[in-house]
């Protein structure tokens, strides 16, 4: 037997692409965020707010992600932001290399913010870093309070989650309390919002953190 | 599934440290899979057997070294593995501790039988 040591990381083809994203992303002096969560959480929702309110305050760009269909990309492209939606065709996943091909179709002109929607999914995209510069991780009420401690790997791999969907709450068991502890036992450094898309609660406390995150940049 | 795609990424480890006819040589993979690093080890194993199969890297199997999840305090200074992906330390309840191990994905050889 003979025997080839390689000592790296299996995503490093991944990484490398991650990495060159993010040095474009920077050189433009512009913010990324990766939103993740479990399908149905909120993710074009909480977006769909986050646009109407910084309106006029900062301009932002979306890339959208999909397994199938640009329904999203359609809701988006109502608020008149530059938007490219990734069909993946099945994949679970978003990974750099699809972000630096959507690049291509993104007008990025005067952009401070840029969005990157990914396929709703908790386990998957936990693992690929697409160049972003935080990850947000949008749980809603209705997933249940134990969702952190489910899915470890993407809660700690996030800056900041979003508890959305808080106007429910009186008709649902879950305890807002409890599912911020499980997250913070995994992420003592998650900084926490929460959020109703439908009330419009929170939404104006999240976009003024983020207004304020964005300016202060990496 | 994505460990379809971690497989497929694995391959193409391997297909850029092996020279062409020696790819059906390759007996074994090993890989460190830390235990909350988000990837099952058998469907890793899964994926690789069936995108491999009619391949020159039919022969090969992965050997996977699972590396617990282990975080160090840095109020009481003990280090300890949990199995839960915890970063609250169970001796003092301190959040102040960093990862050790238990998150990573790291390829780290590959076995060729020799020809005769």
């Amino acid at each position: 037997m003979s025997v080839i040591t390689i000592e790296r990381k299996v995503l490093e083809k991944n990484d490398e692409i991650a990495k060159a994203n993010r040095e474009l992303f920077r050189n433009r002096g512009i913010y990324v965020l990766n939103f993740v969560s479990s399908p149905g959480a909120g993710k074009t929702s909480l977006l769909e707010r986050t646009l109407e309110h910084l309106r006029g305050r900062l301009p932002i760009a979306v890339i959208e992600g999909d397994v199938q269909t640009d329904f999203d990309a359609q809701r988006v492209a109502k608020y008149n932001v530059p938007v490219v939606q990734i069909v993946t065709n099945g994949g679970c996943h978003l990974d750099a290399k699809l972000v630096a091909d959507a690049l291509q179709n993104l007008d990025l002109t005067d952009i401070k913010i840029v969005v990157i929607e990914n396929v709703g999914n908790l386990v998957c995209p936990a693992n690929y870093d697409l160049g972003e510069e935080i990850k947000v991780v949008v749980a809603s009420t209705t997933e249940g309070d134990d969702k952190p401690l489910k899915y470890p790997t993407m809660f700690r791999n996030a800056s900041v989650l979003i508890i959305n969907k808080i106007d429910l709450l009186p008709h649902l068991p879950s305890n807002v309390e409890v599912l911020k502890n499980n997250a913070l036992s995994i992420n003592p450094s998650l900084q926490v919002f929460e959020t109703s898309c439908t009330t419009d609660a929170g939404i104006a406390g999240w976009c003024d953190w983020l207004e304020k995150t964005c300016v202060k940049k990496p | 599934m994505h460990e379809l795609s971690i497989a497929q990424n694995i391959i193409e480890i391997v297909m850029s440290n092996v020279p062409k006819d020696q790819l059906k040589d390759v007996r074994t993979i090993s890989l460190r899979i830390g235990a909350s690093s988000g990837i099952v080890a058998d469907s890793l194993e899964f994926g690789f057997t069936a995108i491999t199969a009619e391949t020159s890297l039919r022969s090969a199997r992965l050997n996977i070294e699972k590396v617990p999840f282990v975080i160090r305090c840095h109020s009481c200074g003990i280090e300890q593995e949990n199995e839960e992906g915890s970063a609250v330390c169970a001796s003092c309840g301190g959040i102040d501790t960093t990862i050790v191990s238990g998150t990573e994905m790291q390829f780290s050889e590959i076995e060729l039988e020799e020809a005769v």
